[in-house]
């Protein structure tokens, strides 16, 4: 009988923890290494796609590759303590490994905003997958105009990344960032994203694009104060979050009309998803 | 085109089986179980379920004896043939604890080539519908595939329409046009084959079988006619894409919200529905994990988790997510629509909720609150 191996979107590949970074209370990061060589192969990823990293016995989770994409020695993943999966790994150590399947994916159209404006709005854990977009603003830093990013938190202690954002202030992005709830030494801003977006100067709304990554409802909220500072439905881009089994399109959960959020997205214009998103429940 | 061929008395069905077997197929067919007919692995014709028939009707399924010698006058029962395409569990993978940590390997799918004996108009538009989502898109499902390819298709068209089907508004039935090996017609005494494929023609020709006479031709024909003509249930398809999208609001989904159970029935009856949810099975003695693929049902709420809650989080969610993507998204998606109008899902509901009811009803007051 002719028998058939499956190497397909469903295998996993070993990589092993090659480093661990806390960033915040509950929020790792990961640095990950193929064990074989040979898996190398396909070692290359656009900002703003994920992996599905698996925990054998305990499941998988979908994560977004949070660092360079062109540091191709190790994959890079900022990882928020939610569940279970995310749990277990956060007690995982340095030489454990673990299986990894993807990328998966539609990423930012860093490429279609060349000559742009660009403002990216990132609540909490949504600052991950865009630090690789990030990464490649400062590399190709003379293509863009002004680049912004909000970042927003719950407090000053639980801002991503913070000890970069001098570095990425200094290769010509400006960082605003703003928590919920400021402690006596924040001189920054506090309030929500939006009113950071309300305030920025945006000089040539025609020519700006908005990129979104956090809780939807803050998406949402940031969406209606960029379409007040009239930029259109068609600029702005969004990483929306739904439950994944497959990563491929093939499982149907993450499901958003007809969109399916992992292998559509999850980077959608605004405009493609924006009715679906208004109906409640969806 | 290839003048169809004679196959009497029926007994000379066995003669086809053996043949398949001979060529290492391992032939599924109708079987009676559990006082529903259900597919099965057979060998002989004895198992077939000849001279029940079966009646229909929303949240009703009955087997009854027959007077006429048919061996197919039922329609479709509980099962579809994507039990065998699409597992309803099966390994994708396993992990292995090694001393410098975990080993993946690939799963292998050591499933038999099935022939698929009996298989309705219907039947075959699902298993394409199924060939459009696992095989056509960016990625591939290579279980399904390696399944798929090996698959050799005996059809038998209809010669009785259900009192659930509406194949025929649905442009899929009651007669076999295309997607089979070998289409098998029952007459009063014997079967008229048409020949859909090359490795069905060989396989007939083993056989040795004489050209129909044309009266059994017409006979045949003119059957099948009947069949469409005797539907009464039907889905009206036109413009319903948008009609239910611009509908998402509607009172009507609360309202069949309020009499779905969220059992699950109709996504497990139906042969196109592919979702599905992935967990790991530990063998205890040696840590070993396997990565288990099972069907899985938008009507179960956890299925739509996302940090800790359900995105649909009523019943009436839910049955709007099933019915708008069998019948508006599945169209984006894949190009063609994800119900074959074969009314499983009609039958099975255990409080007959029954899609083409609750389509009419969306027609007939639409409030256009667009998405
Ligand atoms: C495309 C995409 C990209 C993503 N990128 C990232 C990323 O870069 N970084 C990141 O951190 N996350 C990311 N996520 C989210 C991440 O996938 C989920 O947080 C993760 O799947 C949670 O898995 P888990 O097994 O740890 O949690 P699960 O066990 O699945 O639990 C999920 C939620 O259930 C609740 N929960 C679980 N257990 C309990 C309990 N015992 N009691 C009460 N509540 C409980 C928690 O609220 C938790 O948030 C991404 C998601 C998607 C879809
Ligand atoms: S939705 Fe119902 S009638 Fe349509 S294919 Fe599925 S089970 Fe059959
Ligand atoms: S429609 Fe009927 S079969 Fe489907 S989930 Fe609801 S009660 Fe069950």
């Amino acid at each position: 009988m002719p028998c058939m191996t499956m190497s397909s979107f469903w295998q996993p590949v070993s990589m092993r923890i090659e480093g661990i970074q806390t960033e915040i209370d509950g929020v790792f990061t990961y640095d990950l290494r193929f064990t074989k060589s040979a898996d190398r192969t396909s070692y290359h990823f656009e900002p703003g796609q994920f992996n599905m990293l698996y925990l054998p016995g305990v499941g998988e989770a979908a994560i977004s590759l949070s660092g360079d994409r062109m540091a191709e020695s190790v994959w890079r993943h900022t990882v928020r303590v939610a569940g279970r999966v995310t749990h277990t790994l956060s007690r995982c150590r340095v030489g454990d490994t673990l299986g990894v399947r993807g990328p998966f994916g539609q990423g930012w159209p860093i490429d279609a905003w060349v000559g742009d404006d660009i403002v990216l709005v990132a609540g909490g854990i949504g600052l991950a997958p865009m630090r690789p977009v990030i990464y490649e603003f400062l590399r190709r830093r003379a293509e863009f105009g002004q680049i912004t990013l909000i970042h927003g938190a719950r407090t000053p202690e639980t801002l991503l990344y913070s000890t970069e954002h001098a570095g990425w202030e200094r290769g010509g992005i400006v960082v605003q960032a703003t928590v919920d709830r400021a402690s006596s030494t924040w001189r920054g801003h506090q309030g929500v994203v939006t009113l950071l977006l309300d305030r920025l100067s945006i000089a040539r709304p025609q020519r700006t694009h908005v990129a979104m990554c956090g809780p939807e409802i803050m998406m949402r909220y940031a969406a209606i104060s960029a379409a007040r500072r009239g930029i259109s439905d068609e600029r702005m881009w969004v990483s929306l979050e739904r439950n994944m089994q497959c990563a491929a399109g093939l499982c149907g959960h993450c499901q958003l009309g007809p969109m399916f959020v992992c292998k559509d997205g999850p980077v959608f214009r605004a405009d493609r998803v924006h009715s679906l998103l208004a109906v409640e429940a969806l | 085109m290839v003048a169809p061929l004679w196959l009497a008395p029926k007994e000379r069905l066995q003669d086809l089986i053996d043949a398949l077997r001979q060529r290492q197929y391992t032939v599924v067919a109708p079987v009676v179980d559990q006082a529903a007919i259900v597919y099965d692995e057979i060998d002989h014709i004895d198992r077939l379920p000849r001279g029940w028939i079966d009646s229909q009707a929303a949240g009703h399924y009955r087997l009854q004896p027959t007077s006429r010698d048919r061996w197919f006058d039922f329609v479709v029962g509980p099962d579809s043939w994507k039990k065998y395409l699409f597992p309803a569990r099966c390994v994708l993978s396993t992990a292995k604890p090694l001393p410098d940590g975990w080993q993946f390997e690939s799963a292998a799918d050591d499933s038999p080539a099935y022939a698929f004996l009996g298989a309705r108009a219907c039947e075959l538009a699902a298993i394409q519908v199924q060939d459009r989502v696992f095989l056509e898109g960016p990625w591939i499902d290579q279980i399904y595939q390696h399944r798929r390819s090996r698959a050799f298709i005996v059809a038998v068209n209809c010669t009785r329409s259900g009192e659930n089907c509406f194949c025929v508004s649905m442009r899929t039935g009651p007669a076999c046009h295309s997607g089979y090996d070998l289409a098998l017609t029952e007459t009063d005494e014997g079967f008229v084959v048409d020949i859909g494929s090359e490795r069905g023609g060989d396989l007939i020709a083993s056989l040795r079988l004489p050209e129909a006479p044309l009266e059994k031709c017409t006979a045949a024909r003119l059957s099948q006619e009947r069949a469409a003509m005797q539907q009464s249930k039907q889905m009206a398809t036109g413009d319903l894409p948008n009609l239910l999208m611009t509908n998402l609001e509607h009172p009507r989904w609360k309202d069949v919200g309020d009499r779905c159970l969220s059992c699950t029935n109709c996504t497990m009856v139906c042969p196109t529905c592919f979702c599905c949810s992935v967990d790991d099975v530990t063998d205890l003695n040696t840590g070993a994990v396997e990565r288990q693929r099972q069907w899985d049902s938008c009507f179960h709420e956890e299925f739509s988790n996302l940090n800790g809650r359900p995105v649909r989080n009523e019943t009436r969610s839910r049955y709007r997510q099933w019915l708008t993507h069998k019948l508006a998204t599945w169209h984006d998606q894949f190009d063609t629509s994800g119900c074959v109008g074969c009314g499983r899902c009609i039958a099975w509901c255990p409080v007959g909720i029954d899609i083409t009811a609750e389509v009419a009803a969306l027609r007939e007051a639409p409030v256009r609150c667009p998405a």
